[in-house]
């Protein structure tokens, strides 16, 4: 493997340089909104227990809104790495797999059936809804000998996404909740409360220390299966973990923001090209530039359609295409 | 001889399927939530009905299910052609993303042409296709390798992320504009036959009319297309030509079907398997099966759609991806 330039910078150096952006970026986008507000504000609601109207706001609207970015931007990115890992395959992503679309359903559902739903009812019921999804989709996608293809996987995936996502609608239209729902799944990151987020962090956090537990066998597990059991690694039991993290990660990252796709796709392989191809780098390396990256998508949703908004997903669906295109393209040869 | 036995073959399953079709066309204009029962269907056909059961019958009831038909049938041979020239199995039009193109053209119609009604329903089916042809041709492009040709497989792949994309670009079109008119396109994009009024059936017949036989002239080209590329070639056929005028008829098919019945999807991958599963793969015989069949499949889907979820009635789309996803899979499963 021919080492970049970039790959040549200490790995240290490189996680220092990405949590500084993480920063920065953070910075700008609590800066930057419909309401004039200066650096010395955002101090104020950082550090002081100064308050006046602006700090308010920041305090309960943009610095929750941008911390839910960075918390769902890591969990994809972790997530997609996992996923890409695990399957072999370039092209996985917990949105183009339809753990979302399995979330969104399992959500409609249980607006019908319990109305009154709290926060933390609807993180589980996400979580059930996307482990629905991806047994169906990993359940259908090696079903036939040779296993994964980077083809049949992404197939299996758009077909399920359509017949989920066709119930979730046939559900909303039915019972009169469509509003509800796709406030849930297209609303994004508009409107994020710190209560919510306290809910939802723990499970993230959880899901991430335990990917970073796993990041060796993670690695072995990408290179070759026989080689990783070989070297003492229980592949099946990794796997069940390293799936069961993926849809934490993925089924709170729909509770709190809705439908993402092509996040966990693109993030991964931008840290490759950068740290090499090692997961113990890969997932650190993706918790800071999949939450830069989403805070970034999120600041462009505001500003680029002001005084509306466009949703966080609709960004980073459009940035993500050319990643998309590159990807097939190269056929994961590169992989 | 065996020709023979598959040409009476196919003649008895059209016929089966033109007996079905008018008998589910017969309990579609029977059946709503308007009092017009099958007694009063005859009389008020013949122009013998009150004025409120002629205008249920033919102001309302007719022309949907006369829509249905058409952008059924759109549908069905825009994905025969796609999966003959694609040389894939899983190609529809919906699935690849050409829909979604279509849809862009007709959110930005919709949304920033002003136009009187009669225009712009005239106009829809070319916003539609100015969409998907652009759509297709960078689809096209993606999945075309110098000397190695058209990549059947990548074409899906990266189908499937243009119309993620495309829905993107939706949601980014929307975010803009007044929420009144998102929820027509919502309601648009998931399949539902809202052009249902005489002027969109005047709007869609003249695609029909042109390029169901232009489709149907060229089963022979068709049928060469599906074989190995130096086989066409040695066949003496200009490759590259071919392809895009027919792909270009598939994209015209699906962007008028699309633009008054809304996204379908699944139905241009059904009709035509089933269809050669039926009468086999050569174009004469299958095509203009899988073109009854995707008109019938759509009516029921509608049908099925207005009769089990009264009153509210689900987007006919909805219930076609009921119904045509667990198909795709079994597709997945068996062919790749």
């Amino acid at each position: 493997m021919k080492r970049t330039w970039l790959q040549a910078i200490p790995f240290a150096l490189q996680l220092v340089f990405a949590a500084c952006l993480t920063i920065v970026v953070f910075l700008i986008a609590i800066t930057f909104g419909a309401a004039e507000t200066t650096l010395s504000d955002v101090y104020h609601a950082l550090f002081t227990s100064v308050s006046n109207e602006k700090i308010t706001m920041l305090e309960e609207i943009r610095i929750p809104r941008a911390v839910a970015a960075m918390l769902v931007g890591a969990a994809l990115a972790i997530a997609g790495a996992i996923m890409q890992g695990t399957t072999k395959n370039p092209l996985a992503d917990p949105g183009l797999l339809g753990l979302s679309a399995g979330a969104n359903l399992a959500l409609a559902i249980s607006i019908v059936l319990l109305p009154s739903i709290s926060t933390f009812t609807t993180v589980w019921v996400c979580f059930i809804g996307a482990g629905i999804s991806v047994l169906l989709v990993i359940g259908i996608g090696s079903a036939k000998r040779g296993g994964f293809s980077p083809l049949r996987i992404v197939l299996a995936g758009a077909a399920i996404t359509a017949f989920l996502s066709a119930i979730t609608e046939g559900i909303g239209l039915h019972f009169q909740i469509t509003k509800r729902v796709s406030m849930w799944t297209s609303g994004g990151l508009i409107g994020t409360t710190w209560s919510q987020i306290s809910m939802i962090t723990p499970f993230i956090m959880v899901g991430i220390i335990v990917a970073l537990f796993y990041s060796r066998s993670l690695t072995l597990l990408s290179l070759d299966e026989e080689a990783a059991t070989g070297l003492g690694q229980n592949v099946t039991k990794v796997k069940i973990i390293l799936f069961t993290v993926v849809v934490i990660l993925a089924g709170s990252s729909v509770a709190l923001v809705g439908n993402m796709a092509f996040i966990g796709l693109m993030i991964p392989h931008i840290v490759r090209a950068v740290v090499g191809n090692d997961y113990r780098y890969v997932l650190p390396m993706s918790i800071f530039i999949g939450s830069t990256f989403m805070v970034l998508a999120d600041l462009l949703g505001r500003i680029v359609t002001a005084p509306y908004e466009t949703p966080a997903a609709a960004i980073v669906a459009i940035m993500g295409l050319p990643f998309f295109l590159l990807i097939v393209r190269k056929g994961g040869r590169k992989f | 001889m065996l020709l023979a036995r598959q040409k009476r073959k196919q003649r008895l399953t059209m016929l089966v399927l033109a007996i079905l079709l008018i008998v589910t066309f017969i309990v579609g204009i029977g059946t709503g939530s308007s009092a017009l029962g099958f007694a009063r269907l005859f009389p008020t056909l013949l122009g013998d009905g009150s004025f409120k059961e002629s205008f249920t019958l033919f102001e309302v009831r007719l022309p949907r299910i006369i829509v249905t038909l058409l952008a059924g049938m759109a549908l069905a041979l825009s994905g025969s052609i796609l999966q003959s020239v694609t040389r894939n199995d899983l190609a529809d039009p919906g699935i690849i993303g050409i829909h979604s193109g279509a849809g862009i053209g007709v959110a930005l119609f919709y949304l920033y042409v002003p136009a009187q009604l009669l225009s712009l329903t005239f106009l829809l089916p070319l916003a539609a296709f100015g969409g998907a042809v652009i759509t297709a041709i960078i689809i096209y492009i993606f999945s075309y390798e110098r000397g190695v040709g058209l990549q059947p497989i990548r074409l899906v792949l990266i189908g499937v992320g243009f119309s993620m994309a495309l829905s993107g670009i939706m949601i980014f079109i929307f975010s803009a504009v007044d929420p009144f008119k998102v929820e027509f396109i919502t309601k648009w994009m998931s399949g539902n036959i809202w052009g249902a009024d005489w002027p969109y059936i005047w709007a869609l017949l003249p695609w029909l009319l042109i390029l169901i036989p232009f489709t149907l002239y060229k089963s022979n080209r068709l049928n060469i297309l599906t074989m190995s590329e130096p086989t066409a070639i040695g066949l003496g056929i200009s490759l590259n030509r071919e392809r895009i005028t027919l792909m270009l008829t598939a994209v015209a098919l699906a962007a008028s079907a699309v633009s008054v019945a809304g996204s379908v999807a699944f139905i241009g991958l059904m009709a035509p398997h089933i269809a050669k599963a039926i009468v086999g793969p050569r174009h004469q015989l299958f095509m203009p099966v899988s073109l009854l069949l995707g008109g019938l499949l759509l009516v029921i889907a509608d049908l099925l759609s207005r009769l089990l979820f009264q009153p509210t009635s689900l987007p006919a789309g909805i219930m076609v991806a009921l119904i045509g996803a667990p198909y795709f899979v079994y597709l997945l499963m068996k062919k790749i």
